[in-house]
């Protein structure tokens, strides 16, 4: 999935490799071992929802989705150019399987609250599943959402932050400080799991398997790597929508594997 | 409040259509569900709260997550009805309704209770003047507002059926029946007077008194149309041009002077024919006073609204 984004990324020469790459093995799991969903029904009452708040990390979510085959891969050729449906930011009208259209941040978990509050009122049993980037959760509209969710115990709501610790300019505590944030959503109502977010099977064991008898939210904080994966990427600011040249773009694919 | 006077024998209050209606509405349908941050009271939604206590999503006071919320509700089947005070929907709220209700195109109602100088004394921070002019350039929202107790229910029934965004301005002015009209269709507005000197467009609370100016002007010798707009979008592009033929156009609006119905019609007429436009509504943040004294001050009232008349005739003849 990361060669696949970052090919997206350098053919387009627009994107955010960065964040593509530390929410890659999250949304592996999601949709390859967490998800029920039918990609060709994708507005299926029942389906389990995954709402990307994080809307500018694209050439994942876009990869994703195509291989879970709710669009033909060829598409992701396209990925922002002139008239195509894959946009910077997801949106819902022109590509199956985007629940909400994203992009401006802080937008996700209020709508996956309200998703999770129509589910609770019929008794449904899908899941709903939102991930956010962590400069992200510097917006309050995920703190009044975050309120409502602990409130009306949304047992059924998981949210994931991609812990990077970075965000476009700088890391995320020297920024606006996050930490402590397990007390945070501790604070506000939630259970929450930290784990690593690039072990696929610490990432299944929080995120799959049954609700059970959790009465709370769950937040899984999932400490990752921007850019993971390669060597002169991780841990770097600047590959937030940082593009690679040719000599980059080799290396790295030598380096995914 | 500030301006919870009794309402005068034959004037009403539109949220109680508003609420009669959501209520009805409920009866019949389960999908439909209300939103709110904190309003209850000002939205008149307690009967419908005693009622369906689990159908009202009250997120406190919090509207960025009340708009996020209600199109997560959509997207989870149901009909919310987002309904708070609009000056704090329309403006604390603005991006959500842009991105997640406009631009993602899905099946909420947003209701923007008291809009316009409504709550008087309490000043600009508290009135919703610029709600039209924010809302009308987002593209899928319906702008609905409706001028009188049964527009008001037939607005809520259009918004219910419609499969989309749609924004609904109610306000608690006190307004007189306007009688029967024809069938509530957004984009199809109303002539409820006809005229040939001079084109009165107008909508929600101000139709009243654009009408009662046509009647102090027909004893001048004017004779003036008075259309009901009914909707701000979709807007009756066509009732903009006949307008136009009659030469002088003079727009009337509870909100501000610009970006809202004034703005809208002087860039059909600009595009197709142009005439004099005068526009009666509020030039930006008014000083401190009552409803009554602030539409007074600033022309919304019959004689404001002939004078508005008189201005544009002046300049059709010029």
């Amino acid at each position: 999935m990361r060669r696949r984004a970052f090919r997206m990324v350098y053919e387009a020469q627009l994107g955010h490799p960065g964040g593509d790459f530390s929410a890659a093995d999250i949304l592996a799991t999601l949709y390859f071992g967490v998800l029920r969903h039918d990609p060709r029904n994708p507005s299926d009452p029942r389906r389990d929802r995954f709402i990307m708040s994080k809307g500018h990390a694209t050439g994942v979510l876009y990869t994703a989705l195509a291989a879970a085959g709710f669009y033909p891969e060829e598409w992701l050729d396209t990925y922002m150019q002139a008239g195509s449906r894959l946009n910077g930011h997801p949106n819902r009208n022109y590509l199956p399987g985007v629940e909400t259209n994203t992009g401006p941040l802080g937008h996700g978990l209020p709508v996956a609250v309200g998703i999770a509050i129509a589910g609770q009122l019929d008794g449904a049993d899908f899941r709903t599943f939102v991930l956010t980037g962590d400069g992200e959760l510097q917006e309050g509209s995920n703190w009044e959402a975050a309120m409502t969710a602990g409130h009306r115990r949304l047992f059924r709501l998981t949210l994931i932050v991609d812990r990077n610790r970075l965000q476009q300019g700088a890391g995320t505590e020297e920024t606006n400080a996050l930490e402590p944030l397990d007390d945070k959503f501790r604070a506000f109502g939630w259970h929450v799991e930290r784990v690593d977010g690039h072990d696929h099977a610490a990432l299944l064991r929080v995120l799959g398997g049954a609700v059970g008898d959790r009465v709370k939210p769950l937040c899984v904080i999932a400490d990752t790597i921007k850019g993971k994966g390669v060597s002169f990427m991780e841990n770097q600011a600047a590959w937030h929508h940082g593009v690679p040249n040719r000599e980059q773009f080799e290396q790295a694919m030598k380096e995914l594997v | 409040m500030a301006h919870a006077a009794p309402l005068k024998p034959g004037l009403s209050d539109c949220r109680e259509a508003w609420s009669a209606t959501l209520l009805a509405l409920a009866e019949a349908d389960p999908r439909v569900v209300a939103v709110v941050n904190d309003s209850v009271g000002s939205s008149k939604l307690a009967t419908f709260q005693k009622r369906f206590p689990d159908r009202l999503i009250n997120v406190g006071i919090a509207e960025q997550n009340m708009v996020g919320v209600g199109a997560g509700l959509a997207n989870g089947g149901k009909i919310p009805f987002v309904s708070a005070a609009s000056p704090f929907l329309t403006g604390r709220a603005l991006e959500q309704i842009k991105a997640d209700a406009a631009y993602s195109n899905v099946n909420v109602k947003l209701v923007g209770q008291s809009s316009g100088v409504a709550y008087g004394e309490l000043g600009p921070t508290h009135h919703s003047i610029e709600d039209l002019a924010w809302l009308r350039v987002l593209q899928n929202l319906a702008i609905l507002v409706p001028a009188d107790p049964a527009e008001t229910e037939a607005a809520v029934r259009w918004a219910h059926a419609h499969d989309g965004p749609v924004f609904i301005r109610v306000s608690r002015m006190p307004v007189p029946d306007l009688g029967e009209q024809a069938p509530y269709e957004p984009g199809r507005a109303t002539v409820l007077r006809q005229g040939g000197d001079v084109a009165l467009l107008t909508l929600g609370t101000t139709v009243h008194l654009a009408m009662a100016a046509a009647g102090l002007l027909a004893a001048e010798g004017v004779s003036a149309r008075v259309v009901n707009m009914r909707s701000l979008a979709p807007l009756d592009e066509i009732a903009v041009r006949e307008a136009a033929a009659t030469g002088a156009i003079v727009t009337v609006e509870e909100a501000h002077v610009s970006g809202g119905l004034g703005g809208a019609v002087a860039e059909i007429v600009t595009a197709h024919r142009p005439v004099p436009v005068e526009r009666v509504g509020f030039p930006g943040f008014v000083p401190t006073g009552s409803v009554e004294w602030l539409f007074e001050r600033f022309g919304l009232s019959p004689e404001g609204i002939a004078a508005a008349v008189r201005r544009a005739l002046g300049r059709k003849r010029a």
